[in-house]
């Protein structure tokens, strides 16, 4: 059986004081190793929500999120820093770079703020994994000069250089036309199966839920269907 | 390059505008803060060595002499003591006196002189003075006579005399006349004035007359004595505790030019205070101006900052990279304003200058002003950008990331 990245134990988050909105109730996912699944719903439904708890952004109001085989209710909010710089990957909708900085600063920037001072492994990293996307040459362009699938790239390398165990994609070709979307999205897939790597990719596009192994469908702050697709989870590299 | 420099730096050159003009700010407040500490200092210091120019720093003289009611123990035989008269006296073993004196820390030079009044006559005019009797090299080391002597030379041995400028003009004399010194104890010599001094200093122009400590001696029937022991001392505004010092090693009465000259103290101590009061409200306007600047810096990037969070940025982090923005600003502001305020400053004094050609008001620039006025601005800086800083470093990063 493969390894536990994630998993979600009937996690419910309430929003308000006198009005209570009930955003999540007793949600439970579990994400394997080397998994590609798909966070599908309708605007409202919590999609948002679970993925800023997965996130470690937010606290659920009952329940535990376990990331890495860590139990993240009992961790101060430096250790969640940390263990989010660690473990996580984020992708959003807009690419949120960095615009005063290059490509390869961007990429750097996680590890970069972890470790504080950036040892040569960083910069070597950034540099593979950039190329890895094939933005070799642009690496040194400031982000605000590159295009939009440009950027999403960039924002690609930054969520893989320092190797997380799960990424977290919000939307990550809402602002592409198709073409681009394509291949941003094939270039998830890509990467999904030489490094390994866990992705949970919110989307709205059916065309981007229908190439995941596997479709979670949130409605209403619970999870109405949970499928996985015949071909089954890659498995992790030995 | 560490984390937080690398981006406190990129920041501030990716906000060139917002960075200049803070910069600008800054500048212009340090260099208040300088040239007005250069001119008001320059002042202080001129005023207090003119007036230094003149005058020992400390004085020693005989203690009072007081009367004392004649009790044989059984009967008082005057009902009213009346204050006694004083009469020029010598210090008691002054020799002794002036070597303890040289012993007190802080004092450079000492010398004994005979100091009294009396009168110069030259054919019809006769003026009142004050025969100063010295020891030329001890006293010299004291009051640079010598440097000030404009006519003539330096030279108060035997029946020599050097006096003021004005006095050789009341009593028309120059270098070589004789004049006709006598003294309040009825005594009177003829001397030849050798030089005329200019102390710039009106009254001591006219009343001083420079003789050998030997010559006043005998004008005032004090054979080996000393009047008064005159002191040099290192730093002028420590004379008054020097004073104390010797007041109580000596038990004689020891006067600081600061007592003497009260009023001038008063006088720059208010000067002191409204100098402090505007360079205060300059202080706050600069660091008012940064914080505002910084704290829309913050706004502005508050969605890149709450993305540097996501991914894992430590929160102290995100602090320092504004607490170096703070700081930075405030060093290359200071330098900055450092040589616009030395510009000012001299630009100040070269425009208005005395007949002599020396300037009206001397600046005083030096690097423990450039020093200081750096760490002041070095300072705010930092702590305008506290506030900033802790508002960067408290995001909330799924908010901040919310509003795309």
């Amino acid at each position: 059986m493969s390894e536990r990245v994630l998993d979600v134990q009937k996690v419910s988050k309430d929003y308000g004081e006198h009005v209570v909105t009930h955003a999540l109730r007793d949600v439970s996912v579990a994400l394997d190793a080397g998994e590609f699944a798909a966070l599908i719903g309708p605007s409202g439904s919590g999609k948002s929500t679970l993925l800023n708890l997965i996130g470690l952004l937010d606290r659920p109001t009952s329940g535990r999120v376990v990331l890495a085989g860590c139990d993240t209710s009992a961790l101060d909010e430096r250790a969640l820093t940390t263990l989010r710089g660690k473990t996580l990957g984020f992708i959003f909708q807009a690419h949120m770079l960095l615009p005063a900085f290059t490509a390869l600063e961007n990429v750097m920037m996680p590890a970069w703020a972890h470790q504080g001072v950036p040892d040569a492994g960083v910069r070597a990293r950034a540099a593979a994994m950039l190329d890895d996307v094939g933005l070799e040459a642009l690496k040194h362009r400031r982000v605000t000069d590159l295009s939009g699938g440009q950027q999403q790239r960039v924002a690609i390398a930054r969520a893989l250089a320092h190797r997380p165990a799960l990424v977290l994609a919000d939307e990550p070709t809402g602002n592409l036309d198709t073409q681009t979307s394509d291949g941003v999205f094939e270039l998830l897939r890509r990467l999904n199966r030489e490094l390994g790597t866990s992705f949970l990719i919110v989307t709205h596009d059916p065309r981007i839920a229908a190439r995941c192994d596997r479709v979670i469908d949130l409605v209403d702050g619970r999870v109405r269907s949970d499928q996985r697709r015949a071909a089954t989870p890659v498995s992790p590299p030995p | 390059m560490p984390f937080e420099w690398f981006v406190a730096l990129r920041y501030m050159r990716d906000a060139k505008a917002q960075t200049s003009l803070i910069l600008a700010a800054v500048s212009v407040g340090v260099s208040v803060i300088v040239f007005l500490s250069a001119l008001i200092n320059g002042l202080q210091a001129s005023l207090v060595k003119q007036t230094l120019g003149s005058q020992p720093h400390v004085t020693l003289h005989p203690p009072e002499e007081q009367a004392r009611p004649l009790d044989d123990g059984k009967v008082a035989v005057a009902r009213t003591i009346e204050k006694t008269t004083q009469r020029l006296k010598s210090i008691d073993e002054w020799p002794k006196a002036l070597a303890t004196v040289e012993d007190v820390p802080g004092v450079i030079a000492a010398s004994p002189t005979v100091t009294g009044a009396g009168f110069a006559e030259r054919g019809n005019a006769k003026k009142a003075v004050v025969v100063r009797g010295i020891d030329p090299e001890r006293f010299l080391a004291v009051i640079d006579v010598a440097a000030k002597t404009t006519l003539g030379r330096f030279d108060v041995s035997g029946a020599n005399v050097v006096i003021g400028k004005d006095l050789a003009d009341d009593l028309g004399a120059g270098v070589g006349d004789k004049i006709r010194v006598s003294t309040t104890e009825g005594q009177s010599d003829v001397e030849t004035i050798t030089g005329v001094f200019d102390l710039g200093n009106k009254p001591v122009n006219q009343t001083w007359v420079l003789t050998s400590l030997r010559e006043a001696q005998s004008l005032y029937a004090l054979p080996g004595g000393a009047t008064t022991v005159e002191i040099k001392v290192a730093e002028v505004f420590d004379a008054d505790r020097i004073a104390d010092d010797i007041r109580e090693r000596t038990g004689l009465r020891a006067d600081s030019w600061m007592k003497l000259n009260a009023q001038l103290l008063v006088g720059l101590r208010s000067q002191n205070s409204s100098k402090y009061m505007i360079q205060f409200f300059v202080v706050v306007a600069v660091a008012l101006g940064i914080a505002s600047v910084l704290i829309v810096s913050v706004v502005q990037k508050s969605k890149e900052i709450g993305i540097l969070r996501a991914f894992g940025t430590p929160a102290r982090r995100v602090l320092a990279v504004f607490l170096i923005q703070g700081g930075l600003l405030g060093l290359m502001g200071s330098f900055a304003g450092c040589a616009l305020g030395a510009l000012f400053s001299i630009g100040f004094e070269r425009l208005a200058t005395n007949p002599d050609g020396s300037p009206t008001f001397p600046v005083d620039l030096n690097l423990r002003l450039f020093a200081g006025a750096t760490l002041l601005a070095v300072g705010i800086g930092l702590v305008a950008a506290v506030l900033p800083a802790r508002r960067a470093s408290r995001l909330d990063p799924a908010e901040a990331i919310r509003h795309v």
